[in-house]
């Protein structure tokens, strides 16, 4: 185990998330370790069901039960959160920790002005009158592009575009200046067009303020012009981590590559399009070993029976036996 | 807006003229009144005086238009009964039922809107149990029941409240309350109650399951993640948006109330239209009935205005579709 480096903003540690039903404890997201630096943008992706929503809940304290943190930590700043009493992970988020949702549609209360929810939230965090909470919810509308705030803040949410309505939601979360942002896809609900928008405008926003981002998406696309680096989750495990460009161009795990090939990219012909055979197993069928096995194009004996840990290959670090020569052979039990 | 006003005020006029003729037409098919009304030895110049004085004599239609007429000014005719006008006996006892309903009304609110708002909240607490338990009671046993139990533990055994009447009545000329005295309240609280139950547990469970709804919700999961307290977001953001369909149902309620204070007043004997309507019913007295329907039809209908205003109150949403309709 290393000792995290001082610029960690967040470190999450062998993060564990399980749900107990009747029939046996369904685990969610197993044994999951990173961490994002100050202003960085990590890029989450994976496929439907893989866990990606759940770290990021975890982390902000708000998973709902019976789901439940049933190991490792998470910290900011070095400070552990994932045990904290109600109250005291409740003023860190929003204040520290900030979340964006899918839907814009439904994430905007639709019984109060923008403005209302805007002031309420400055006022929860900082200690403002009206005017002032006024004037900087205001100024928060006009920061993510609203044109005649003035106007707009004594309005619905119904009267907002989805784009507009996303725009809003960023500003909500980012009103009490969190070091960090969960943005949990945050533009597959919206139009294609309207999406690079919104994306480009975190993006602006995140490096003006400094805030860090989770990024939680589908698009590889979004990836490759946004995060620093990736981390990619299949059955509730991280298997890659690295930096974006490397990881998009040079991916290791054959899941990733997968994932990669997937996308087409321009210039590619049928012929190049690889697809993953098969889907991700339920939770309850995660098999034995690499959770990838069965549908690994390069599954060995070894794949079936052990779990492979994540170790550092180049630059990246990857959950794969095939690259065990690489890095220092890691026993399990 | 103003629109919206006008076509509810429009609907509302339909309903009351489609009602005014059914209870018209009673007069036309529930047997010959004047039989009830003068003995069996009344010679046939006396029936043929009265029906003239009753306004029986003309063609049906003109009947209607007279009838509408009166209803229009407050006349609902003379109750064969008791022969004196009918707005005179409902000016009596509407003033009864009234403050039996508002304060059944008034007490299923403010207990069933917090008991909901409570259980749906702490699902799983040892009180929100007890709650649900005593819901179900209240659901299940027929008011009656609920009545003659009440009359047997506290007018009976323990002696602590009158077991039937409206005592304590100060008269108010216009208006006869039980509000102003201690008697009054002794004799009112056992028939609320009893009407209440129903529609405090009714209320309470639909509360609950709203919340439950609401708190599931996208918004909801912002607001906490927005980190504002939990006060915010279970009172301000989650039952505001519980309230829509509180407020209707409890619109309906209260028109159930009046139906059900039959019942209730049948039980501990309390002189509200209730009782009235009862007597007329075993008596044929068709005036009296006939108004009593027009009067809780109109009741209704204004229960049913309010309702809608206060969806615009509520739900901004409605009141800005309103406008951009209204506007063209
Ligand atoms: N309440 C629950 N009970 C049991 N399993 C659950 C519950 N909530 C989520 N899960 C499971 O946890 C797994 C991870 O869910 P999560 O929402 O994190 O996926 P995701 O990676 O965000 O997927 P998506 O891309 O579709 O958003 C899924 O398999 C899901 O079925
Ligand atoms: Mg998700």
């Amino acid at each position: 185990m290393t000792t995290p480096a001082e610029s960690n903003l967040l470190e999450v540690q062998n993060l564990r998330v399980d749900f107990p039903t009747r029939r046996g404890t369904l685990i969610a997201v197993d044994d999951v370790s990173f961490e994002i630096k100050a202003g960085e943008v990590l890029g989450v992706v994976g496929e439907s069901g893989a866990g990606k929503s759940l770290t990021g809940a975890a982390i902000i304290g708000l998973l709902e039960p019976p789901g439940r943190i049933s190991g490792g930590e998470v910290r900011l700043a070095g400070k552990r959160i994932d045990n904290l009493a109600q109250e005291q992970i409740r003023q860190i988020r929003g204040r520290e920790i900030g979340m964006v949702f899918q839907d814009p549609l439904t994430s905007l209360n639709p019984l109060f002005r923008v403005g209302e929810q805007l002031i309420e939230t400055l006022q929860t965090h900082a200690d403002l009158d009206e005017k002032s909470a006024r004037k900087q919810a205001i100024d928060w509308l006009a920061e993510v592009g609203i044109p005649s705030p003035e106007v707009r803040i004594d309005q619905y949410p119904h009267q907002f575009s989805g784009g507009m309505r996303q725009r809003v939601v960023i500003a909500l979360a980012l009103c009490a200046n969190p070091k960090l942002i969960i943005a949990d896809e945050p533009t597959t609900a919206l139009d294609v067009s309207i999406q690079a928008q919104i994306i480009s405008l975190l993006k602006r926003l995140c490096r003006e303020h400094g805030t860090a981002v989770m990024l939680i998406t589908h698009d590889m696309g979004v990836i490759a012009e946004t995060a620093d680096r990736v981390a990619v989750m299949y059955a509730g495990r991280l298997v890659e981590i690295g930096e974006a460009r490397k990881v998009i161009q040079n991916a290791k795990h054959p899941y990733t590559l997968g994932l990669m090939g997937s996308i087409p990219t321009i210039g590619d012909t049928e012929e190049e399009l690889r697809q993953i055979q098969g889907s991700m197993p339920r939770l309850a069928e995660i098999p034995e070993g690499c959770a990838f096995n069965p549908r690994c194009p390069n599954v060995s004996d070894r794949c079936r029976k052990h779990r492979p840990e994540l170790q550092s290959v180049d630059e990246s670090s990857v959950a794969c036996w095939l690259f065990e020569d690489a890095a220092v052979p890691s026993e399990l039990s | 807006m103003l629109a919206f006003i006008i076509q509810r005020l429009l609907q509302a006029v339909v309903v009351m003229l489609s009602v005014s003729f059914v209870s018209f037409a009673l007069f036309q098919f529930v047997g010959d009144p004047i039989n009830n009304m003068v003995g069996q030895d009344a010679t046939e110049a006396q029936r043929e005086l009265l029906r003239e004085r009753l306004g029986l004599n003309e063609p049906w239609p003109l009947q209607f238009i007279h009838y509408i007429g009166n209803i229009i000014q407050g006349e609902f005719g003379l109750s064969y009964r008791l022969g004196i006008p009918v707005e005179d006996l409902i000016a009596d006892r509407l003033p009864a039922t009234m403050e039996l309903v508002l304060v059944s009304a008034f007490m299923a609110l403010a207990l069933g809107v917090p008991m909901g708002v409570y259980t749906g909240l702490n699902r799983n607490s040892w009180l929100s149990r007890l709650f649900l338990t005593i819901s179900l009671i209240g659901i299940s046993l027929p008011t009656f029941v609920i009545g003659i139990l009440l009359i047997l533990i506290f007018g009976v055994w323990l002696q602590w409240l009158p077991t039937f009447g409206r005592a304590g009545v100060v008269d108010l000329g216009w208006w006869t309350t039980s509000f102003l005295t201690l008697d009054g309240w002794r004799s009112l609280i056992m028939p609320s109650i009893t009407l209440a139950l129903f529609q405090l547990t009714l209320i309470m469970r639909l509360i609950r399951a709203e919340m439950l709804e609401v708190l599931r919700t996208d918004y909801i999961k912002f607001a906490r993640a927005r980190g504002l307290r939990n006060r915010a977001v279970h009172f301000r953001h989650a039952l505001k948006n519980t309230l829509v369909p509180v407020i209707t149902i409890t619109g309906l309620q209260i028109g159930s109330l009046l139906a059900f204070s039959i019942i209730t007043e049948t039980v501990f004997q309390w002189p509200g239209m209730g009782l009235l309507i009862l007597q007329a019913i075993q008596f044929v007295d068709i005036p009296v009935m006939s108004s009593y329907l027009v009067l809780i039809a109109f009741l209704f209908v204004l229960i049913n205005l309010v309702v809608d205003l206060l969806y615009f109150i509520v739900d901004p949403r409605l009141r800005l579709d309103s406008l951009s309709r209204g506007a063209h």
